[in-house]
């Protein structure tokens, strides 16, 4: 009687596809939300500029050797990417988007269909006729199997800095004919983001701890999220895990607990329905500077999980929060 | 067949069970080198256990803490108030939770084991896992997986449902007499429950992260509360599983050799499931799915100190609390500051430590 292995060995196997996906640090979750806030790019005209095409674009990460040909001016877009969608909107793209992911809820005019980018399907891909499919995702299966339908993909995946999130909104122009329009959009965002930093008081020596998610993972310093708290001084309580090549660690409670953060960043509310009070009822969090002073703060999850244009929002609307709070150490 | 393999006492190799249990005197299974060693192991893990974290506390201070909380004795730890909130809400809870899991998972592994009469049965056999899984899947894709209390009680009732269907359908099958048909529901149904769990994960993609981590497991977060919340239903567990060890050896015979000793073999081992269950799905509610413990703590116990149940049950219960509690000392200290997946801990050190036992007991095996 020996019929019990099965189920053994798949969890097994579940476990370790589990730990990869953990140990390669997957993209923070992001909740489907209503959005927040309005679009920040004006509509202006969109003076597109077929005369550009055909044209070559980077498509990968950011040193990537990878080129992707687009032939024509593309006007039926599949974007698989909530990020890409943000992009493709802000720059004027938007009338070329046929289809958008069902985790592309921003803004709301993108034609959000049930494509999912995570496990996509090529075929319910193909069947939008797409002649650009902008991704996020790094599978190579999914880039072979659309080229041999001769549709060109850009892929996009999640960028680590803000150089990567600009050239991501430049590859997007490029391979859209909105290249000037991305050019504006980038030096807009620049402006905005390096004026909330220089009206901020300065933070160097600020602990944070972001939440990922209840069973407490969390960002270190050297992730895009991280990035942006680093502009304002902001360290991490996990970088004593970046030795480790961990970038979204799963913390210790009592280590949470010990490092005794000045500042707590919730990006589990809309997910999984964390409060601040709830926090505060952690048995053994009340004595958490962060929860002593009340600051604990609620993020809109998608912004903060999203290297877009909404960047600039997150990076002003997090200097106005630490402006206010009484973070500044002796 | 293993009956003949499971049941040998190795301190009567080659006596038959009926025998085997007559020569198990009234106090014989009291004997005190054992459960010396067993409470020995236990305490240094428990102790260990509080001792060991990323927190930073030192030894001597949290040993004058332990000692300053006894009754009578008053000494200055040193220790911060945020410190003894450390030690006394956060890794004391969390140690003592371990040692129910570990305690419920080994003693239900080896019920089943001898219920089912198959030394490859786990607590997770009939589908509590799955069922579980699902439970819990379905609480996080609501936005169940900050709050308190949610997914513990949708995991509790998804792995009492899973192993309700198990035993409906083993019964419509098999009229629930023979164990391979119960067993072969079991996997049935939690194909079945794993695919539909699969099915809400991907559709739900979001929550990818929080449900893995549920899934390899992971001490809860929730100080005492959890500790109070399982305690009845697994205390309760133990107790009928350990008034149950004489009845574990007669079945160990075989069916028709049970019932001719007047055993209502399907009656008992349907009690016996429910009893395991009960324990099993309590801490897996509030723990996750932890492998490896419910398998390799109850036969290692079994190669070392013998099959009989008498002793079986209690010591796989003090090793298997052991055995969780020194994983779990692995898991938050192995890459601290950040955590390992306790399940992943169990098997990767529960595997290589169970062929150490296995290879030097091949004579007893």
């Amino acid at each position: 009687m020996h019929h019990s292995s099965a189920p053994l060995s798949r969890r097994v196997w579940l476990g370790a596809v589990a730990l990869l996906l953990a140990l390669a640090g997957c993209t923070p979750m992001s909740a489907p939300a209503p959005a927040g806030t309005p679009a920040n790019t004006a509509a202006t005209t969109p003076a597109v500029s077929a005369a550009a095409f055909p044209v070559e674009v980077t498509s990968g990460a950011a040193d990537s050797t990878t080129k992707v040909t687009i032939d024509k001016l593309p006007e039926a877009i599949v974007s698989l990417s909530p990020t890409a969608t943000e992009t493709l909107f802000a720059i004027g793209a938007g009338p070329q988007v046929k289809a958008v992911d069902d985790q592309s809820d921003y803004p709301a005019e993108a034609p959000r269909t049930d494509l999912s980018g995570f496990k996509p399907n090529v075929e319910a891909i193909l069947a939008q006729s797409p002649d650009l499919v902008v991704t996020a995702s790094k599978d190579a299966d999914l880039v072979a199997s659309l080229a041999k339908a001769s549709v060109p993909t850009l892929v996009v995946p999640s960028a680590k800095t803000f150089e990567e999130a600009y050239g991501q909104i430049e590859r997007i122009g490029a391979a859209t004919g909105h290249t000037s329009e991305a050019a504006t959009l980038i030096s807009s965002m620049k402006q905005r983001i390096d004026a909330a930093v220089a009206k901020a008081p300065n933070l160097s020596g600020v602990t944070y701890f972001h939440e990922l998610d209840p069973a407490l993972y969390t960002v270190t310093g050297n992730t895009f999220i991280g990035a942006v708290y680093s502009l304002y001084g902001l360290t991490s309580i996990a970088d004593a895990t970046a030795a480790a090549g961990d970038d979204y660690p799963q913390l210790s409670e009592e280590y949470v607990v010990s490092a005794n953060p000045d500042l707590i960043l919730l990006a589990d509310s809309q997910c999984c329905s964390v409060t601040p009070e709830l926090v505060a009822q952690r048995p053994g969090w009340a004595g958490i500077r962060a929860v002593e002073q009340k600051q604990v703060i609620v993020l809109d999850e998608d912004i903060a999980s999203r290297w877009g244009p909404r960047v600039a929002d997150f990076v002003e609307n997090l200097g106005e929060v630490v402006s206010t709070l009484e973070l500044a150490k002796a | 067949m293993t009956t003949s393999r499971t049941v040998e006492s190795t301190d009567h190799p080659g006596v038959t069970v009926p025998t085997a249990i007559r020569a198990w005197s009234r106090w014989r299974w009291v004997r005190p080198s054992r459960w010396v060693l067993a409470s020995i192991v236990l305490a240094g893990a428990l102790l260990l256990g509080a001792l060991v974290g990323p927190a930073g506390l030192t030894a001597r201070s949290v040993l004058l803490e332990l000692v300053g909380a006894l009754p009578g004795v008053h000494v200055d730890s040193g220790l911060t108030a945020q410190q003894q909130a450390i030690l006394w809400q956060i890794r004391l809870p969390r140690v003592v939770l371990g040692a129910l899991v570990g305690a419920s998972l080994a003693v239900s592994g080896a019920a089943y084991q001898g219920v089912f009469r198959n030394p490859l049965a786990d607590p997770y056999l009939l589908g509590v896992s799955a069922g579980a899984g699902l439970g819990a899947t379905l609480a996080i894709v609501q936005g169940g997986a900050g709050l308190p209390f949610v997914v513990p009680l949708l995991a509790f009732g998804g792995g009492l449902l899973a192993v309700a269907a198990t035993y409906a359908l083993g019964n419509t099958v098999g009229g629930g007499r023979t164990s391979a048909v119960i067993v072969l529901a079991g996997v049935a149904v939690a194909a079945f429950f794993s695919a539909v769990q699969n099915f809400v994960q991907q559709r739900f993609d979001d929550s990818l992260l929080a449900v893995y981590s549920w899934m390899l497991g992971r001490l809860s977060t929730n100080g005492w509360t959890d500790v109070v919340m399982v305690l009845p239903p697994v205390a309760l567990s133990w107790a009928l599983l350990l008034l149950h060890r004489r009845t574990l050896d007669v079945l160990a015979v075989g069916d028709v050799e049970a019932a001719s000793l007047g055993v209502d073999v399907a009656r008992v081992r349907l009690t016996l499931v429910l009893i395991a269950t009960l324990g099993t799905t309590s801490v897996v509610a509030v723990s996750g799915l932890i492998g490896f413990v419910g398998i390799i703590v109850p036969h290692a116990v079994r190669i070392v100190f013998g099959a009989s149940h008498r002793l079986l049950l209690p010591l796989s219960m003090t090793f298997g609390a052991a055995f969780l509690v020194l994983a779990d000392v692995v898991a938050r200290s192995a890459v601290a500051p950040a955590e390992l997946p306790i399940g992943v801990v169990t098997a990767l050190v529960g595997a290589p430590f169970f062929l150490v036992v296995l290879r030097r007991n091949k004579v007893a095996a």
